[in-house]
């Protein structure tokens, strides 16, 4: 039997096969937590348009003004040499490979005013696992960054970086976080986060940290004052339990820490990637997105991802629980490298916004609005 | 829960109770639903009409467009295809060869095609009997491939350009083999505002009454909407009421098909708040009114070519039954600006479809079943 047996019309639900999935639609409804079987119930069964509902109801509830927000921000990739050689990836390259690249100072500068021109306020600063580059490096850039544009916020690395420098350099994942936040790091973005399942992660990313030392990561980050988001990458090779498991291993560590700002998840796209598969079509995008709003209920944000599905979809997603719109994303370089690229502007970002009957803020990463608001 | 109190909120009730019963919605109606805000009650609504007809059956199909000329003589304003003659850039005017050799690159097997979906521009001297023959070659090459051509437009310019009734005209088409009308050039009806995107083409009365006749022949059509430019919600409800009327008449309309308006190379200059990426949800809601005000069609097709690889799957949560189908040479909406690949594969329509919670369904041009297998497991 598929995993899949959802009431189609809502209006199917009242049905008696239907009994969990209006007991678990009752507790969402009240603002009570999902636990795994109501989440299961919900996921695998709900009518798309019952978790529709259920999910914009949450998120009115949490965000009671019609705003959705986004940030101004470019992701600058440092690097694409890396060792981990995760199947996929279709952005890196093996150390001594001809396209391998270090950015230099003279294009980081150039990227980050290029950003600041265009209204931005921050860079998210992600490379692969080079193997030669000494933690100083790092620590340096971040250090000229801060002195340069101390306006400038630093949203940098990834749980796998951090943790491939503490073995590399045999420093606990706390030096080397501390080392970085003196440095000038701001926060941590959740990428590399794919799916938080050790089995899953070994097929798809053998050479990466394990879900428990990705999430260690962030419960530390955390501990530090550092504010992170989380994400998750699905439709690859793990199942649709495993998403669900994804989804309370963040929970949990949320309850704990309160440090997670925002939860972002997108679909695989497989264009020249080691994985060969479809890649998942919209409305199962939407049903893992209302369901992560609703499982998620310590974290503030859910983000709609236009980059992976375009506007038409991320707009929607805007009634599917989520309230942010992410990035202006002045530059994306990972996406695009698997075959995808929309394109929006900062007018097009608000045209969308606006036709869905919300006001679009432009944010910083901790969800502030900046101040002025740019004029479009 | 989406139930009787939620609708009431809404101020939906008389709907909600009335699409549960069955029954026929008023102008007003659609026109409520245009412009409820909650874009996922009025969904839910379409999706239980769509699931009431299909269950979870969701159509494609295996076809090949042709389109042998863009040489038009209706200087519709909206166009991006058309030119006015054969000497133009850019235009083209293909011969019964050109045509020919086309279909054999496409009906080689494995891919044994179930439509030719054939339509041009109203090209201004090529007689009536050079269509007679393609078709009638067409079906020498293939008598099992059912021909879907020529829009009521087309009809219209055949009976000016051979001083015959349009009647006479499908008689003669039919009699070389045509089975199958598609819907386009229905545009919008409103007959102010016809006038400003498509002035010489054929007006709602005349394409309304082609149909009509090409069913009173036995000849099933579909029918299209162009939404998306100077219309307003009312322009579209009354678009609707007319083609419901008239499918009350003549019973042989098929398929409806909302198109989207395509912005990016329109001559037709819209206002700054039309053009953009921001009408993702007004195409959705487009289809989930159309698919329940249009009582009496069976089959709404979300056509992915206009409406885009990512969202069309989703609008059949929203009611539409049908993704068109594999294509592979489209031109029209592509010279509009549409930027979706000109082909999608058997596999990547099945995995589509199933993997938005739907089973797969293969049919013909005039929607035949050509293989009903049981869904395996989707992945989701």
């Amino acid at each position: 039997m598929s995993t899949f047996t959802p009431a189609h019309s809502p209006f199917e639900e009242e049905s008696p096969a239907f009994a969990d999935v209006r007991e678990a639609a009752a507790l969402a409804a009240s603002g009570q937590r999902l636990d795994r079987t109501a989440a299961e119930a919900l996921y695998y069964k709900a009518s798309l348009h019952t978790l529709a509902q259920l999910a914009h109801g949450m998120r009115m509830r949490m965000h009671p003004e019609p705003v959705v927000t986004y940030v101004g921000d470019r992701n600058i990739n440092y690097s694409n040499v890396c060792v981990c050689a995760c199947r996929f990836c279709a952005f890196f390259r093996a150390p001594d490979h001809e396209d391998g690249y270090v950015i230099s100072r003279e294009e980081m500068a150039q990227k980050v005013e290029e950003t600041l021109a265009l209204g931005g306020t921050q860079i998210l600063l992600q490379g692969g696992h080079h193997p030669d580059l000494p933690l100083e490096w790092y620590e340096d850039l971040l250090r000229w960054l801060r002195q340069t544009w101390p306006q400038l916020h630093i949203h940098a690395f990834s749980p796998p970086e951090i943790f491939f420098w503490a073995e590399k350099f045999n420093l606990s994942v706390t030096e080397v976080l501390r080392r970085l936040k003196d440095a000038g790091l701001h926060s941590l973005p959740g990428g590399g986060a794919e799916i938080l399942h050790t089995g899953v992660r070994a097929q798809v990313s053998p050479n990466k940290c394990t879900a428990e030392q990705w999430l260690s990561v962030m419960e530390e980050a955390h501990k530090l004052g550092l504010r992170t988001t989380a994400t998750m990458m699905f439709g690859h090779e793990e199942s649709p339990a495993h998403r669900l498991d994804h989804l309370f291993a963040v929970r949990e560590v949320q309850d704990r820490t309160q440090g997670f700002t925002a939860f972002i998840p997108w679909t695989f796209q497989p264009a020249h990637t080691r994985i060969q598969v479809d890649p998942l079509p919209a409305p199962a995008y939407l049903r893992l997105l209302a369901v992560s709003r609703l499982v998620l209920d310590n974290i503030v944000n859910i983000q709609a991802s236009w980059v992976t599905m375009g506007p038409h979809v991320a707009q929607l997603a805007l009634f599917y629980g989520a309230n942010d719109f992410g990035s202006l994303m002045i530059e994306e370089n990972v996406v695009a490298a698997a075959g995808v690229s929309f394109q929006m502007s900062r007018a097009d970002i608000h045209k969308v916004i606006r036709a869905a009957g919300f006001t679009p803020i432009q944010r910083t990463m901790d969800y502030r609005p900046v101040d002025p608001q740019p004029s479009v | 829960m989406l139930d009787a109190a939620y609708y009431a909120a809404l101020g939906l009730s008389s709907i909600h109770e009335k699409v549960l019963a069955g029954q026929r919605l008023s102008f007003d109606d659609g026109l409520a639903l245009f412009r409820c805000p909650d874009i996922t009650a009025v969904g839910a609504l379409a999706l239980h009409v769509r699931c009431r007809l299909h269950g979870h059956k969701a159509f494609y199909v295996v076809n090949r467009q042709i389109n042998y000329t863009n040489v038009c003589v209706n200087g519709c304003t909206f166009c991006a295809f058309r030119r006015d003659a054969e000497s133009d850039p850019g235009a083209f005017a293909m011969s019964l060869d050109d045509v020919m050799a086309r279909l054999r690159a496409a009906d080689a097997t494995p891919l044994q095609l179930d439509e030719l979906h054939i339509v041009g521009g109203c090209h201004p001297t090529r007689p009536l009997s050079w269509f007679e023959d393609m078709i009638r070659a067409v079906r020498a090459f293939n008598p099992n491939l059912p021909v879907k051509a020529f829009t009521a437009v087309e009809i219209e310019h055949f009976s000016r350009l051979e001083g015959i009734s349009s009647l006479e005209v499908l008689r003669r088409l039919q009699a070389a083999g045509l089975v199958m009308m598609p819907g386009g050039g229905a545009e919008i009806f409103d007959e102010e505002l016809r006038p400003q995107i498509c002035p010489h083409k054929a007006d709602a009365a005349a394409w309304l009454r082609i149909s009509g006749e090409a069913h009173s022949l036995g000849i099933k059509t579909n029918c299209t909407m162009l939404f998306g430019h100077l219309e307003t919600y009312e322009h579209r409800v009354d678009h609707l009421c007319r083609l419901r009327e008239q499918q009350d008449k003549s019973g042989g309309f098929t398929c409806f098909i909302p198109l989207p308006f395509l912005t990016a190379n329109s001559l037709l200059k819209l206002p700054e708040d039309k053009v953009g990426p921001q009408r993702g949800l007004d195409q959705l809601r487009t289809v989930a009114v159309s698919r329940l005000m249009l009582d009496n069609i069976p089959h709404l097709k979300a056509y992915w070519i206009m409406m885009g690889p990512k969202l069309a799957p989703v609008a059949l949560w929203y009611g539409a039954d049908d993704l068109d189908g594999t294509i592979i040479e489209e031109r029209i909406g592509h010279m509009a600006g549409a930027q979706s690949a000109q082909g999608m594969t058997i596999d990547e329509l099945e995995h589509s479809i199933r993997s938005s919670g739907f089973t797969p369904v293969r049919r013909n041009a005039t929607f035949n079943i050509m293989n009903d297998t049981d869904s395996p497991e989707a992945r989701q």
